[in-house]
């Protein structure tokens, strides 16, 4: 049972790793000019829709949690609103915490804006798809001992790897090696897809390896 | 170059010098460049007018790889191309041509250019280019005079610097002056002769020759003399230097690990390695009186800290086998041990990662050139970091009730918002601190802060004004926060000098600031009659400040007690007058009946109360004696700091004040929520912070590690003309560089006190409906009390704060030394490393020096408190 849980997470999470690659390749063929580096704001905006959509049909094909006691329309629908306010929360909040650490407060809101929006994409939408619009549970999944399934296990380290890499995507910037990816954000952005993608594949190895140790609690 | 607007041209190609790093010498790309680069210079040649002399120069050639920085010859080396329509040689250009040093272009140009040769020189001049176009005499002459002059310049520069710097040596300073003195006076001898047409051309073309060579020699030799006593490293002594850094961390960290393990500790690794190192000092000082020699107080220093650091290792090591002896007799406890000391090794590793990260920039030139963001991003990241922490292990989270309990859900804590509360303004304050930069040039792009000019410097008046009455009453604000803390824990019901002097001194330092301020602000002109009233106002104003904050500082070493006494103990019986015979009169009687009264309701009142009270002494502010001494301190040291700053800056003070107060409630709420058991040890996380603040704001205030971002107006505040030692402008520009060092150093006890002090703040609703006695009695033992209770811990947490204080500041100097020895090639080295490592040592001194006085103050006030407890008990 458990195996075959592993193997359809990472069946999951290639799709995904799949997607990012070919966010960078695809519209090259479709868009004349498009390069990561040098139409970055679309490659952002196309990434972060492109991961989110394939995250949200994952969730509908693969039902990883429970399904909710009341499923209503109306339900559903205050359920799908408050995913978006959320959504959309967590973005200014992203925001403010790359200001304080140091972007730019007015100049190139954008890019920032877009970045955080990314940041959402790796690590909130997830968090909205797994386990709803419910903060306890959020709260409860990122701390010891929190995660109760091998999805909710991913999802901690998937979301600890992309922030992890946004911050060790800051890095390069202030070296004085002239590239193009070290302009604000492309390398932050780098660094969290490269994270997120790194969080994927790591988190089925993982469980993997530590599926003796790992003894979930049951609902 | 077709416009002729112009006497001189720079051009500056980088193209080869990126070329050349990106593929190396052979590389076609390489070649396709040079290609270039010759067709340029052809068509240059071609619009070239005939009085125009073209160089073309590399600055350094590269190794076959393309790099370059090292020594090689292939590095050193680079060609230099000259050309002019007007033929330069006599004949035809020398076949081999001779390699000649970078620093002759110097002169040439400059005399070229008819400019006198710069102060500093010593190149020399390229004779060929000086030959014009007549016959060899001629020539010859003029190339005399051009190097006449060329030695002159060197001989004028070396005489002064030799009046400065003692670094050349002497003998061959005076061989050099005898060869200067004998060619001159050939020179003008020969010129005489000339003159006078005494000489035929064959003789004086010889002698001429002869001479140019005499000057040629002397240039020659002085530059050789120069070389060898300037770019020299002592690698010995580097390395030697850099081991005993290193030591002394890796010392302060074992001591600050073990000071808390045993009694015996101090006596065997601190006190003996002392004596140690006391006696190998005096050994070297005899052996140099006997010996004779001049005595190096460096080398003897160094080899006296390293013998006491291989006593204190000996020390160490000679108790090491015993305690393995008592581990290993315990088997089961050692592996208990071994898994604690692996998870404690896993909870240091978030913070010291953050400072091997801090360590590890110091290497690269662009972390240090980029370090006024580096360090508060890694401020960032560690406080978050730990409250991420805390989460993680679940202090943060209560789980509520069995049902909630059962879904896995759970809630936070209340005291959970006003953690990220505080995080939250801490991380704003970080930001806001970034607005308060100066700018280096290695960032062309960057303006340096608005508020680092002074404010007589801005047109607006009006503008001028806001900016002075928000500096003020930032002034008057912080002035009202101190008082209005030590309000609330009692520390300013007391009358004793102290406290009058923090009710009405501080507003009056004030007052003199901002009076300081208004006059040094004010515009020069709209004062017309009073010029003389203000040139006594700028003087008197910051004296006043002085005066009044070492008098403070003063009443706080002679009294530092802040607590006010009120005694209730009665003297039993005395109330009653004795008994005087038989009462006479009425007046007796009225006299002696209220007092009987008072007496019996007295006994009655103590009856009833005798179960839960012993009247003895309220003590207000007893508390938070320490940390208020240690407030007082920070807030005079202050006030003295940010008169040394211009007027704007107070608002980066003001920040910093404010950082500070969060980061220790951060730390206390963070301890809290852990539930930490050792409440004497400050955590690792919490002086990194402290730290990382600390050289945070040595950029917030407007600093950076160069010599042109020195504020020097800072040694004339108060001082209207010029010193007469270098002393007291070298403390002024020095505080007012560290001034950040000092702040922090000074107040880096408070980490250790803090959380006693806001201990009561949770407790204190409780015992404030009890009798007001018992209140007394509770609260003795309450917050820095708990300190008194254990003197030997208290002592012990101290030298382990320092220690590690010290630990953290050694690593960074560390990394700071290792980065300037290793890189010492480097291109940037004396842009970027050497003024680092320069800065970051005088800061590690001053640090140091405030940490000792900070913690002697703390000292001081326990005595105080000691003196007061036995007092009492006498009384």
């Amino acid at each position: 049972m458990k195996e075959v849980e592993v193997r359809r997470l990472f069946a999951a999470n290639l799709f995904c790793v799949f997607s990012v690659i070919l966010t960078a390749v695809v519209p090259t063929f479709l868009w004349d000019g498009f390069t990561v580096l040098g139409t970055h704001l679309a490659w952002l905006c196309i990434c972060s829709v492109c991961v989110g959509t394939v995250n949200v049909i994952l969730h509908l094909v693969l039902k990883p949690n429970r399904s909710p006691k009341r499923s209503s329309p109306a339900h559903k629908i205050s359920r799908f609103l408050k995913c978006c306010i959320y959504f959309f929360m967590s973005c200014i909040v992203f925001h403010a915490i790359i200001v304080l650490y140091g972007a730019p407060l007015l100049g190139s809101v954008t890019e920032t804006f877009l970045f955080s929006v990314l940041l959402s994409t790796f690590t909130t939408l997830q968090c909205l798809c797994m386990l709803g619009p419910n903060i306890q549970a959020w709260i409860r999944v990122f701390s010891k001992n929190g995660a109760m399934s091998i999805w909710e296990s991913s999802l901690q380290i998937t979301a600890v790897c992309s922030v992890l890499g946004a911050w060790f995507g800051a890095f390069p910037i202030p070296l004085d090696w002239d590239r193009p990816w070290q302009v604000w954000p492309i390398s932050c952005s780098f660094g969290a897809t490269f994270g997120y993608v790194a969080g994927l594949i790591i988190a089925p190895l993982w469980i993997h390896w530590n599926r003796k140790q790992l003894t979930y609690k049951s609902r | 170059v077709d416009s002729g607007e112009w006497d001189m041209l720079i051009a500056h190609f980088l193209g080869v010098d990126h070329c050349g790093h990106k593929h190396g010498p052979d590389h076609p790309e390489m070649e396709k460049k040079l290609t270039q680069m010759n067709e340029m210079l052809r068509s240059l040649v071609d619009h070239l007018g005939n009085d125009t002399l073209l160089l073309v120069a590399g600055d350094h050639g590269m190794t076959e790889t393309g790099d370059h920085g090292g020594e090689s010859e292939k590095e050193v080396n680079a060609a230099l191309f000259v050309y002019s329509r007007t033929p330069l040689f006599g004949t035809g250009p020398p076949e081999e041509p001779e390699a000649i040093p970078q620093v002759n272009l110097v002169p040439t140009v400059a005399l070229l250019l008819g400019v006198p040769i710069p102060y500093s020189n010593i190149g020399e001049v390229m004779a060929e280019l000086f030959s014009g176009d007549g016959d060899t005499v001629s020539a010859a002459l003029q190339q005399l005079s051009v190097y006449h002059i060329n030695a002159k310049q060197v001989d004028r520069f070396l005489q002064s610097y030799s009046l400065v710097a003692q670094d050349l040596p002497a003998e061959q300073l005076q061989r050099l002056q005898e060869l200067f003195s004998g060619a001159v006076e050939e020179h003008t001898q020969l010129l005489d002769q000339v003159q006078g047409a005494t000489l035929v051309p064959p003789e004086l073309e010889s002698r001429l020759g002869s001479l140019i060579s005499r000057f040629q020699l002397y240039l020659r030799e002085a530059r050789a003399v120069c070389t060898q006593s300037w770019a020299r490293f002592n690698s010995l002594r580097m390395v030697g230097g850099c081991t005993l850094i290193a030591a002394s961390c890796l010392l302060c960290y074992m001591a600050a690990e073990l000071a808390a393990s045993s009694d015996s500790f101090y006596r065997s690794c601190l006190l003996y390695p002392l004596l140690w190192g006391l006696v190998v000092a005096v050994v070297f000082g005899l052996s140099h009186v006997f010996t004779q020699e001049g005595l190096d107080l460096l080398l003897v220093s160094s080899c006296a800290a390293a013998a006491s650091q291989l006593g204190f290792f000996w020390h160490w090591w000679g108790r090491h086998p015993k305690r393995a002896l008592l581990v290993g007799s315990q088997p089961p406890l050692a592996s208990i041990g071994l898994r604690q000391r692996l998870r404690a090794w896993l909870g240091l590793a978030f913070p010291m990662g953050i400072l091997l990260f801090r360590c590890g920039a110091m290497f690269s030139d662009s972390f240090v050139v980029a370090e006024a963001r580096v360090a508060p991003f890694l401020l960032a990241s560690l406080v978050l970091l730990l409250v991420g922490k805390l989460h993680w292990d679940g202090c943060l989270t209560v789980t509520e009730g069995p049902r909630q309990q059962v879904l896995g859900f759970s809630s936070y804590r209340r005291e959970i918002w006003y953690l990220l509360c505080l995080v939250a303004m801490l991380l704003v304050c970080v930001r806001l601190s970034g607005f308060f930069h100066q700018c280096r040039e290695e960032i062309p792009q960057c303006r340096p802060s608005l508020f680092l000019s002074p404010l007589a410097s801005l047109r607006n008046t009006r503008a001028k004004n806001l900016f002075y009455l928000l500096c003020v009453a930032l002034l008057a604000g912080l002035v009202y926060a101190v008082r209005s803390w030590l309000r609330h824990y009692g520390n300013l019901n007391s009358s004793d000098p102290l406290v009058l002097f923090v009710r009405w001194g501080f507003p009056l330092v004030v007052l003199c600031i901002a009076c300081y301020w208004a006059v040094v602000s004010s515009a020069e002109d709209s004062l017309g009659k009073l010029q003389e009233l203000v040139q006594v106002a700028v003087v008197a104003f910051p004296w006043a400040v002085y005066g009044l904050a070492s008098m403070g500082l003063l009443l706080l070493l002679c009294n530092p007690m802040t607590v006010f006494a009120k005694d209730t103990r009665e003297s039993a019986g005395s109330i009653v007058t004795p008994y005087l015979g038989v009462p006479s009169s009425e007046v007796d009687f009225l006299h002696v009946i209220p007092q009987i009264y008072k007496r019996m309701q007295e006994s009655q009142k103590s009856r009833l109360e005798r179960g839960s009270c012993r009247a003895t002494i309220a003590a207000y502010g007893l508390g938070s004696v320490y940390s208020a001494a240690l407030v007082i301190a920070l807030t005079l040291l202050g006030f003295l700091l940010m008169l040394l700053h211009s007027e704007r800056l107070s608002l980066a003070f003001l920040l910093l004040f404010l950082e500070a107060f969060v980061l220790l409630h951060i730390h206390t709420h963070a301890r809290g929520l852990a539930g930490d058991a050792e409440p004497f040890s400050v955590p690792w996380y919490a002086v990194i912070s402290w730290l990382l603040a600390a050289s945070q704001f040595f950029y917030s205030t407007g600093h950076q590690p160069i010599f042109p971002a020195i504020h020097w107006n800072a040694a004339f505040v108060g001082f209207h003309l010029d010193h007469s030692t270098n002393l007291l402008p070298a403390v002024l520009v020095g505080a007012n560089t560290f001034a950040s060092h000092i702040l922090f150093a000074v107040g880096c006890p408070l980490l250790l006190l803090w959380p006693f002090v806001c201990e009561v703040s949770s407790s204190q609703k409780k015992p404030k409906k009890e009798p007001r006695e018992e209140l007394q009695e509770v609260e003795e033992h309450m917050m820095e009390m708990r300190l008194r209770e254990s003197p030997e811990k208290f002592s012990t947490a101290l030298l382990q704060l320092g220690l590690k204080y010290l630990f953290v500041l050694g690593a960074q100097l560390l990394a700071c030394v290792c980065a300037a020895m290793i890189l010492r090639r480097h291109l940037m080295v004396w842009k970027v490393f050497a003024p680092k490592f320069l800065f970051e040592s005088l800061g590690f001194v001053v640090s140091s020096i405030c940490l000792l006085l900070g913690i002697s103050l703390v000292m001081r006030v326990d005595c105080a408190v000691s003196t007061w407890f036995s007092q009492l008990q006498r009384r």
